[in-house]
């Protein structure tokens, strides 16, 4: 449920004949004109869908649980979530004629502030470029309405910002009305000019003073029917390319704070090990460049002139360590804890099943933007510089970290260099600020790759287990069993669950239970299915990487789904095709199996896999074509990791509304190198408590070599008002879509996850010191 | 401090630093050039790709003090002045086809596939996908596939 869908009121409440939908923005008073509109309007209550269409659930009913993902999907409950919040979100027009708006999420890379700037300038009738987005700092009274995730921006955005954006332009229409003397309906607002029946037009700078209100009051407005979008559903190149291709965009590592100088931490050899003793402190800080060097809680600071300094500072270091939360772990162990966690499938079925157990190894959360934060912390106040997804909950924990008012620190969210999950959580903030409070200084922190892969977030390990029983041509049953490392959902979205957890119909589940019901669905007419979730092992830094449960959870589907059609002798496509209820679903399968030419001959060790999967409010369909010959697994590349070549990738997706369609491809495009890398290259190999990989010559996500040279993203046309999500949505029907034409490739269906993880393919880095030093080679690698 | 002179963008500078101090950090830290970005500090995700002369290199893996006077280091914030244009031919072709995302990559993209296209005419010869291939810069971000098309694009106006 969208705003726009609850939030318009009947224009014809009172007895018209057509019903336009009409909402409620504000004018605030300001010197120019500012206007404003609820994140999401209170009176929006949505109309309790799950309440609405769930069959009556009985007490510890859990074969009906997992259906929960069909009646009230995670965006409503971000969506209800918000429904206390006072915030508003406002437009501003300034004097020069160009519309500003401060959006509370954080852009890493997803192009929310392209599609932003798209929605004003369709409302307010004004150039793309002269609409200036930027991040808002933490709003705490925004509570829950500032968190980035679960591709949820554009669902709860879209109608506020145009509510906002069209309050202005009827307030820029009316005082051009005074201005020109003349009815607002005979005005015309074009690429930010009005102009009157005379033909004598103003700007809107001119009339941003004019226009402005010195009391702040309600007004109701319609928006730009869809029929009339002119900019809306086209596409449109991102706003801060330009900046990016100058490198004139600035990162928050890039930004100049006085007196901010680079920090690194040493870190431990073991995960969240803890210092011990430091025998050579003094030492340390009387190296080259170095300022300061001081034990904080993650490990040993150093401060200096250049990052380069604290890198040898790092190394210098001689500390001795305490044991950590993984003390002895290895890949073998946490897998033998997955299956003693692991839930009970019941009786074996009479008839007859298919059944498969998937690992999934632990993958690194790590963006190409390494964990980083300014601070600057003072006696009384602190300001904060980073890229973060949950400001509010960020400012929180480092006012109490602090010991300082909530009110006396400012969180500035920065432009970031990539998320995926990562940047929910806001490591580098909290020991930015403990040792700028230590040192008296302001720091400009950043973590070395090594320390992102090694102590960074991880998407944990898990098992599935599927069991599938048939008669016939019929599933009469489907039933997974995904058993994982805990996913800390710790960031805000975890406080959302929880507040609301109570209001659904869903009997004792906890945090990650809930989310996993609600972001997994069945799409195919299996009979009685049920998934279920069991955590275990709270000892791993772990986050929701993109896409959380579901790429690992409709990988082992897929595979599953293409064993039963194998059995009844049915081709994969035609199969899932045939047992998909909902239309959308079918015509984006349909659509890559035809873009794709599904069932065309391929060469033996090649072949063709297709996988579906459906999440915030869009569906998605991934067609893949794999090479695993042997002289293609094995064509020679240095300090990577070659291995089977997705040669094609056909990909079709319904997210209903689409904003911007070059931005969705992009989305789409990245989520499918994700799939491609989660399931043939990328995965962290854990050993005696600490993760092998400690950089990108390590950890094998997607490279160009890696990339299929021919790829396709298809976008479904939708006439639905509503745009759903799509940060993540690629991900789990690519990975899926990899692993069925691995399968179909090799004959041999794949289970553990990466499909290369069993083989070790670099040599480890030592972990004390626990970064790698710079080579000093450069100059011999000119070319 | 020992002082070391080179040339940056077309300007000469002179830093005082320690001759070890990598080439990425006397531009980001010292002189507030902030372009090339780190990625790793091992010479491995090449998001510090810069020019050296023309030829791409990585500052991460240079000490300061292997620089001679006349060297030139063109980082991306000077790649448009070698052109005598606005923009760099290759920037064009990643603002034609929307390549970046987050863009934290995309400086050292940029300056790898201009060298890589030098590289390929000196050869005499076309770019080919085995040379797309070779390209070892990471994007997390997965725009691999738009770069490989900016890349031909550009490559046609260099
Ligand atoms: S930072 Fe220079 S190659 Fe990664
Ligand atoms: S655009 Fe984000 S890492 Fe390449």
């Amino acid at each position: 449920m969208t705003g726009g869908e609850h939030g318009g009121e009947r224009g014809s409440e009172r007895g018209g004949a057509i019903g336009r939908r009409r909402f409620l923005g504000y004018v605030v008073a300001a010197p120019t004109l500012v206007t404003a509109a609820q994140l999401v309007p209170a009176q929006l209550v949505p109309a309790r869908p799950a309440a609405a269409a769930a069959p009556p659930v009985p007490e510890q009913a859990p074969e009906l649980v997992p259906e929960l993902g069909d009646l009230l999907d995670l965006n409503d409950l971000m969506t209800a979530a918000a429904l206390p919040t006072s915030g508003l979100i406002s437009v501003g027009i300034g004097g020069d004629g160009t519309v500003s708006f401060a959006l509370p999420r954080a852009e890493v890379g997803q192009g929310i502030t392209t599609s932003t700037a798209m929605l004003i300038a369709e409302e307010l009738a004004v150039p793309l470029d002269r609409v200036r987005v930027t991040l808002a700092d933490a709003r705490p009274e925004l509570l829950f309405n500032q968190l980035t995730g679960g591709s949820n921006t554009t669902i709860s955005t879209y109608t506020p910002i145009r509510v906002a954006a069209a309050v202005a332009r009827l307030r820029l229409l009316e005082a051009a009305a005074a201005e020109l003397g003349a009815p607002v309906a005979g005005l015309t607002l074009k690429a930010g000019v009005i102009t009157g029946p005379s033909g004598r037009s103003i700007g809107i700078g001119a009339l941003a003073a004019r226009a402005a209100s010195d009391t702040t009051m309600r007004v109701r407005v319609e928006l730009a029917p869809r029929e009339s979008f002119t900019v809306i559903g086209r596409p449109h190149n991102r706003v801060d390319a330009l900046d990016a291709v100058t490198g004139r965009k600035k990162f928050a590592m890039d930004l100049a704070v006085p007196g901010a100088k680079p920090t690194m931490v040493c870190r431990p050899p073991t995960i969240n090990g803890k210092v011990g003793s430091v025998a050579n402190l003094a030492e340390v800080r009387a190296m080259p460049g170095v300022t300061d060097a001081v034990v904080i809680s993650t490990g040993v600071a150093v401060r200096a002139d250049t990052f380069g300094q604290c890198i040898d500072a790092v190394r210098a270091l001689k500390v001795s360590w305490r044991p950590g939360t993984a003390e002895g772990k290895s890949d073998a162990s946490v897998l033998r804890e997955l299956e003693a966690a692991e839930l009970p499938l019941g009786i074996r079925p009479p008839t007859p099943f298919v059944e498969g157990r998937f690992t999934f190894a632990f993958r690194s959360n790590s963006a190409l933007e390494p964990n980083c934060a300014i601070a600057d912390v003072r006696a009384d106040r602190a300001e904060i510089w980073s890229a973060l997804k949950s400001p509010i909950v960020a400012q929180q924990a480092i006012a109490a970290m602090l010991g300082l008012p909530v009110g006396r620190v400012t969180v500035h969210v920065t432009e970031g260099g990539g998320s995926f999950g990562r940047k929910l959580f806001f490591d580098a903030a909290m020991e930015a600020a403990e040792v700028s409070q230590k040192l008296g200084k302001p720091v400009k922190l950043m973590w070395h790759r090594a320390d992102d892969s090694r102590q960074g977030r991880t998407h944990p390990m898990a098992t599935s287990r599927v069991r599938a029983a048939y008669l016939g041509e019929t599933v009469l049953s489907f039933q997974q069993r995904h058993t994982s490392v805990s996913t800390d959902l710790g960031h805000g979205l975890g406080e959302i669950i929880t507040a609301l957890a109570a209001r659904l119909p869903v009997a004792d589940a906890g945090f990650a239970q809930t989310f996993f019901h609600l972001s997994q669905s069945m799409p195919y007419a299996f009979g009685v299915s049920s998934r279920l979730l069991s955590e275990t092992d709270k000892g791993f830094n772990t986050g929701s990487m993109r896409n959380v449960y579901s790429p690992d959870v409709t990988c082992a589907r897929e595979l599953i789904v293409d064993q039963l059609a194998a059995r009844m002798g049915k081709d994969p496509y035609r199969f899932r095709h045939d047992r998909l209820g909902d239309a959308r679903s079918r015509a984006v399968l349909a659509k890559v199996a035809e873009a794709g030419a599904w069932g065309r001959p391929m060469a033996p060790g090649t072949a063709q896999g297709i996988a579906l999967h459906g999440e915030y409010k869009s569906v998605s369909a991934a067609l893949i074509e794999i090479d695993c010959r042997p002289e293609t697994v094995n064509r020679p590349i240095r300090d990577g990791v070659t291995g089977p070549r997705v040669t094609r990738a056909v990909f079709a997706v319904d997210a209903g509304l689409v904003v911007n369609p070059r931005g969705l491809e992009a989305q789409m495009m990245g989520g499918i190198m994700d799939g491609i890398a989660l399931a043939l290259t990328a995965g962290l190999h854990l050993r005696d408590g600490h993760f092998l990989e400690a950089s990108w010559d390590n950890y094998f996500y997607t490279r160009q070599w890696n990339t299929p040279p021919e790829l396709r993203i298809i976008i479904m046309p939708s006439t639905s008002d509503r745009p759903g999500g799509a940060g993540e949505l690629a991900v789990a029907a690519s990975m899926a879509a990899v692993a069925c034409a691995y399968g179909r490739a090799t004959g041999t269906m794949p289970t553990g996850f990466p499909i290369n993880h069993a083989t070790l393919s670099f040599t480890p880095k030592p972990t004390v010191p626990p970064i790698p030093p710079s080579p000093a080679d450069g100059l011999d690698h000119a070319r | 401090m020992p002082e070391y002179t080179f040339r940056v963008n077309g300007a000469q500078v002179t830093v005082d630093v320690a001759g070890d101090v990598r080439l990425l950090w006397v531009l980001r830290d010292l002189l507030g050039i902030t372009g090339p970005k780190y990625g790793c500090g091992i010479n491995v995700c090449k998001a510090c790709t810069s020019h050296l002369n023309g030829k791409a290199v990585n500052p991460c893996a240079i000490p300061v003090s292997a620089l001679r006077p006349t060297d030139e280091v063109t980082t991306i914030e000077g790649l448009a002045a070698t052109s005598g244009q606005d923009l760099h031919p290759m920037q064009r072709a990643w603002l034609e086809h929307d390549v970046a995302q987050c863009g934290y990559c995309q400086p050292g993209q940029i300056m790898a596939a201009v060298a890589l296209v030098r590289r390929v005419a000196a050869e005499g010869r076309e770019i080919t996908d085995a040379d797309l291939d070779g390209l070892r810069n990471i994007c997390r971000c997965g725009t691999y596939f738009r770069i490989r098309e900016a890349i031909r694009a550009g490559a046609e106006n260099m």
